[in-house]
């Protein structure tokens, strides 16, 4: 169960778009999950075939949970050692007992965590493949291509038909195989998958081992969920969160628990890894979504819980100014016209634009600070808060925003927004954003001052698009206005550059035929 | 279009903009902004929809007009 946002504790599988036999590509879509804010859909990790799934449809898990597993390649499974019918065996299978070399779908809540570990078994059998003297039967397409969608190796199989060629009997019968020996491993992995980092070496921050001692956790139980299996805080947290207390104690509001154990450490980078999931625990709160008022419910909590945090960590500060849209506004009306309505731009594809370039341009407000230091990120993967009607909101992200032009951003915007509402979102989109722009004065607010999403380190707010009477070059005029405002980190920047920001949006606005 | 087809069209397209908003506990007083919560893209959408069912397009001079739904209404009636 990937972390599809730094707020999300618990995700739910509601639809498989994958079943076992199917053979996943990376990045492949494997599931829709619905976690408190909206469904989402989230793609495999790894490539190789789906032996099993290993939540129900409905369960509700933690973040980091293993929902599926997937075989690193086909030559994984010893399928031939299965082999009822003794002499299949046509190539040596690789040493390597299958339980080490298959990684889960859900390799934690570091996004981009490549159980790397894991990997190098499967370049092993790689290897061994290579070397073993391999006889090619011969195999018509139509039945490589079956044996392909069910993740079997034709060069691997015997097969029974004339000259020995394989049949469709015989890569059934081998996926069938492959399917009873997935299953009878498949508890070991599921049961451990921290194992998977390998021999006795937990990796860890030091600090996490601090907090492990202070605890009185042992690192080795734990599931790490950080950057190649990692054991972060917040794993820490939900672990001392999850053993077994007093009914008393359990009974208090989620908050009770880690809090007040540190309070040492306090002050700005207290919990570095705000990237993982977050460190309050609802356990047992996780709702099943049946109903809209339960989704807004926990909706709201979730917000709650990261805005609480994003307070609590980030020293924000707060700038404003005043941007003339005349120029934009024109322009926006003579590119429209004569469109389609479905061409159309509206004002927000412009403001979007160009806070995306403003971004690229003033990187202080572009990235994450995590572990005590800011990460600057390359890309510009704006977040647009989007309001869902019924309540609450999600800030999915426009990716390589920077690099688009007016009308790429309105098609992406148009799509997004559509998608957010409709519950459709990709686990990327919730993952990626790098800066937030709210666009609260779309329904009516003059000026919206946002609180950064953690741990990104800015968030853009526009208002209302207002007629104002504006004075220049000595000649007052009336025209239309937009208060622009800017939330930052104050470990990561200060007013100065962030007014360099905002002046960086208001020069982009003046011509927006460059943008 | 007479003001009954108008008021049908606007309705459809509403409810399929924003699901929650029931035709039949609908005030044609309601604006589309503060009371309806349509954003632009919605309205762009709702204009959208109704250009697909009245077959009237919408010019974007036009959108400052549209503030309620009896004013929707009262434009296809006029134009579809």
């Amino acid at each position: 169960m990937p972390s599809l946002g730094a707020d999300m504790e618990h995700g739910k599988v509601v639809e498989w778009l994958v079943k076992p036999g199917d053979y996943v590509h990376r990045g492949d879509l494997v599931a829709e999950v619905d976690t408190e804010k909206t469904v989402m859909e989230i793609e495999s990790f790894e490539e190789g075939v789906v032996a099993e799934y290993l939540v129900d449809l409905g369960e509700t898990v933690p973040v980091g949970t293993p929902i599926a597993r997937v075989t690193g390649t086909p030559a994984d499974v010893p399928v031939e050692v299965a082999a009822p019918d003794g002499g299949a065996v046509e190539r040596a299978v690789a040493a390597e007992p299958a339980v080490e070399s298959e990684p889960t779908v859900s390799a934690g809540p570091a996004v981009a965590a490549e159980p790397a570990v894991a990997a190098e078994p499967v370049a092993a059998v790689a290897v061994g493949h290579a070397d073993a003297p391999v006889e090619h039967p011969a195999v018509a397409p139509p039945i490589r291509h079956l044996a392909h969608r069910l993740g079997i190796e034709v060069d691997g199989l015997h097969g029974t038909g004339r000259h020995g060629a394989v049949t469709r009997a015989d890569v059934e019968a081998a996926a069938e195989r492959l399917h009873r020996a997935a299953e009878s491993v498949a508890p070991t992995v599921a049961a451990r998958p921290a194992a998977a980092t390998g021999a006795g070496r937990v990796r860890s921050s030091p600090r996490a081992r601090r907090l492990a001692v202070e605890l009185g956790v042992d690192l080795a139980t734990v599931e790490g969920t950080g950057p190649g299996g990692a054991v972060t805080e917040a794993d820490l947290h939900r672990n001392a969160a999850s053993r077994p207390v007093p009914a008393a104690e359990a009974a208090p509001a989620p908050h009770a628990e880690p809090e007040p154990t540190h309070v040492g450490e306090a002050g700005p980078g207290r919990h570095p890894r705000s990237s993982g999931a977050a460190e309050t625990s609802e356990t047992g709160a996780a709702p099943d979504g049946s109903s809209a008022a339960q989704r807004v419910a926990s909706l709201r909590r979730a917000i709650g819980s990261l805005m609480s945090r994003s307070k609590r960590e980030i020293p924000h500060y707060y700038l404003s100014t005043t941007i003339d849209l005349g120029a934009a506004l024109d322009w926006m009306r003579g590119a429209n016209a004569g469109r389609p309505l479905a061409e159309r731009l509206v004002p927000a594809a412009l403001l979007l634009a160009a806070s995306a370039r403003a971004a690229r341009d003033v990187p202080e407000m572009n990235g994450f600070f995590v572990d005590g230091e800011f990460r600057q990120s390359e890309a510009v993967h704006l977040g647009v808060a989007v309001a869902l009607r019924g309540g609450g909101l999600v800030a999915p992200a426009i990716h390589d925003a920077d690099r688009l032009e007016p009308d790429e951003v309105m098609a992406a915007l148009r799509d997004l927004v559509a998608r957010a509402r409709a519950g459709r979102l990709r686990r990327a989109e919730m993952a990626d954003p790098t800066i937030t722009v709210t666009n609260l004065g779309e329904l009516g607010v003059e000026s919206v001052f946002g609180v950064i999403y953690a741990p990104q380190v800015a968030l853009v707010g526009f208002g209302r698009v207002v007629e104002r009477p504006w004075a220049e070059n000595g000649l007052l005029g009336v025209r239309p206005v937009v208060t622009t405002t800017l939330s930052a980190d104050h470990r990561v920047s200060d007013g100065l550059r962030g007014g360099r920001f905002l002046a960086r949006v208001d020069e982009l606005l003046q011509r927006p035929e460059e943008l | 279009m007479n003001d009954t087809d108008a008021r049908v069209a606007v309705f459809a397209a509403l409810h399929e903009i924003a699901p929650d908003v029931e035709p039949d506990d609908l005030d044609p007083g309601a604006r589309l902004r503060q009371d309806l919560e349509l954003d632009s893209l919605d309205f762009l959408r709702l204009l959208e929809v109704l250009a697909g069912s009245t077959g009237v397009s919408t010019p974007e001079d036009d959108y400052r007009d549209l503030t309620t739904v009896q004013s929707l209404i009262d434009y296809f009636a006029a134009r579809g």
